[in-house]
């Protein structure tokens, strides 16, 4: 790799040892990739994928007080994935049990080293940190050193700016450094789609079955979709960007996509239209057959497959506030018409805190709360790892919850319907 | 037996017996069980995993597709490392994938006392002829012997 001066010295240990280690980590992480130089990181904020002090990752605890003691600190602040617990969130003492004592046993230590590091705000824990409410929104072409795969695929697609889908603790080194290799996402080239989606479906495709389609289909690579404007209102609007966290979020963990590029609705996509596609790109139809044989590909791994789910967790990624006042409107209409006023399945609404102040502002939290929906800012994954949440039957409308967890994916439709009417499907 | 050239991603030398994932390694779901409840052997905990799913990773020469999932993924291995819980070596047939590629150089440049070479880019052939509990050498230039 070519370094400048400054970078090489680093490097040779001029620094200390702790920074000649972080730039070898980076700079051999970028060589696999072919990069040949290290970029300035060029975004505001930063966000990290680690927001769980899991006993699990005490090495990496450890990792982060050697940064601490050697003075190597964030030059950037950074937001956070979600915490993994609220007391809100129904769970029973054996549960709670395990989350205390054997899971997030290092929660408080860890809260404890994020302050240190740079956390933009004592709060700043979600998935979906590019919020307006919560304010780690990049622009258009900036450098970023992020981690969280739907975050990462979002920045890239819905805002233009730049990043690979790092790991965490590559995300950290990013910052501290100032630098990160220049390969894949953050090039023009690596910008460019090997995949044409043509949607055909005669209806609006649901957002995170669409984006488990294409995850799978195309795994890393990027695609340019074509035929979805249409059903997006044909502009980047809040509902649009909401329909796109979701649909990315699936994509992102269904397969291992860190762009795609939507016809006439992303930034990218806008500007540059169809020069975005590589030579030779394979094209992949989606109609509403494809949907369908998708959806019914998923494994159900509950023991007893027609169990009554037992708890039902939106917002994986987190809501927006647009799903939430929405989702308040649909439930309560729904239960008028069944002549309930109680949902019939413990569920559990999760979004950013700074959103979850801004919904708590609105009537709609009233209402919600009326019809016994719990709020919450945990991250359902965090919860859903517990062995115990593991048997329990749980339902959702997350592909990405599905996929890392035993919880059974359904439609928002079909969601609403067991929530309000009851019964398992 | 069969050699296989692949790309050094993180130098050493082992002979271990194999276990194979045709599906991509998705590695949070594999590792976190064994790391958070003390399980020396790693067994693999991804029930959407039916290649690896209860089999012992631990010492095993894993051979694998690419890893898949979230990117925890890189920092999850660097635990498994750490913890002495790791593969005895992770070969890929494809090139590797950034989160691996995290956790492998992380191990690599963090980790004094411990090693997982890393081979990747060995091939559909390889992935294709290597069965569970075949054995496995690594060679200091990147060559995979399977017998």
């Amino acid at each position: 790799m070519n370094l400048t001066s400054e970078q090489q010295a680093i490097l040779n240990g001029e620094k200390g040892d702790t920074l000649a280690r972080i730039m070898k980590t980076l700079v051999r992480y970028g060589e696999l990739f072919g990069a040949d130089s290290m970029v300035p990181v060029t975004s505001k904020y930063n966000h990290l994928v680690t927001s769980f002090g899991l006993k699990a990752l005490t090495p990496v605890y450890e990792l982060m007080d050697k940064l601490i003691e050697a003075g190597n600190l964030s030059t950037q602040k950074f937001s956070a994935d979600p915490r993994p617990l609220d007391p809100n969130v129904p769970s029973n003492f054996l549960q709670n049990f395990i989350f205390k004592n054997f899971m997030y046993t290092r929660q408080e230590d860890y809260e404890r080293q994020l302050n240190q590091l740079g956390l933009m705000e004592k709060d700043a824990f979600t998935c979906t940190c590019y919020m307006d409410e919560v304010g780690n929104t990049p622009a258009m072409g900036e450098v970023l050193s992020w981690s969280e795969s739907s975050a990462v695929v979002y920045a890239n697609s819905v805002l233009g700016a730049r990043c690979n889908r790092n790991s965490g603790i590559i995300d950290l080194m990013g910052s501290v450094l100032g630098y990160v290799p220049y390969f894949g996402l953050l090039t023009d080239e690596g910008r460019k789609a090997k995949w044409i989606v043509r949607i055909e479906t005669t209806k609006k495709p649901e957002a995170q079955l669409l984006g488990s389609a294409i995850g799978m289909k195309v795994m890393e690579d990027v695609p340019y979709i074509v035929g979805l404007d249409k059903w997006l209102g044909g502009e980047l609007n809040d509902a649009a960007k909401t329909y796109l966290k979701d649909f990315g979020a699936a994509t992102a963990s269904n397969g291992a996509v860190g762009l795609y590029h939507v016809e006439n609705i992303t930034p990218e996509a806008v500007k540059y239209g169809q020069e975005l596609i590589a030579e030779d790109a394979q094209v992949y139809v989606v109609d509403d057959a494809e949907l369908e044989r998708v959806y019914k590909s998923y494994p159900v791994i509950w023991k007893k497959k027609e169990a009554t789910p037992k708890l039902c967790f939106m917002g994986c990624p987190h809501m927006s506030l647009e799903q939430l006042t929405d989702w308040t409107q649909k439930i309560q209409e729904a239960l008028k018409k069944e002549g309930k006023s109680k949902v019939c399945i413990p569920t559990v609404f999760t979004a950013a805190p700074a959103v979850l102040k801004k919904f708590e502002e609105t009537p709609y939290a009233a209402i919600l709360k009326e019809t016994g929906v719990i709020t919450s800012y945990i991250c359902p994954l965090m919860y859903m790892n517990n062995p115990l949440s593991e048997k329990m039957p749980v339902i959702t409308s997350s592909n990405k919850l599905r996929t890392y967890t035993s919880a059974r994916y359904y439609t928002d439709a079909e969601i609403l319907e067991q929530i309000t009417k009851g019964g398992g499907k | 037996m069969k050699e296989f050239k692949g790309r050094i991603v993180a130098p050493g030398t082992v002979t271990a017996p194999a276990v194979v994932s045709h599906g991509g390694l998705n590695t949070l779901a594999s590792f976190q069980k064994a790391l958070q409840f003390g399980d020396k052997k790693a067994t693999c905990g991804d029930q959407n995993n039916p290649d690896l799913y209860g089999k012992q990773m631990a010492g095993k020469a894993l051979c694998l597709p690419r890893t898949i999932g979230s990117t925890t993924g890189g920092l999850v291995l660097y635990c498994a490392c750490s913890m002495k819980r790791q593969p005895a070596c992770m070969l890929f047939s494809e090139p590797i994938d950034s989160l691996a590629a995290a956790g492998a150089v992380l191990a690599d440049v963090w980790l004094d006392d411990v090693s997982m070479p890393v081979i990747d880019s060995l091939g559909e052939e390889f992935l294709n002829f290597v069965k569970d509990d075949m054995s496995i050498t690594v060679k200091e230039d990147g060559t995979v012997v399977v017998e």
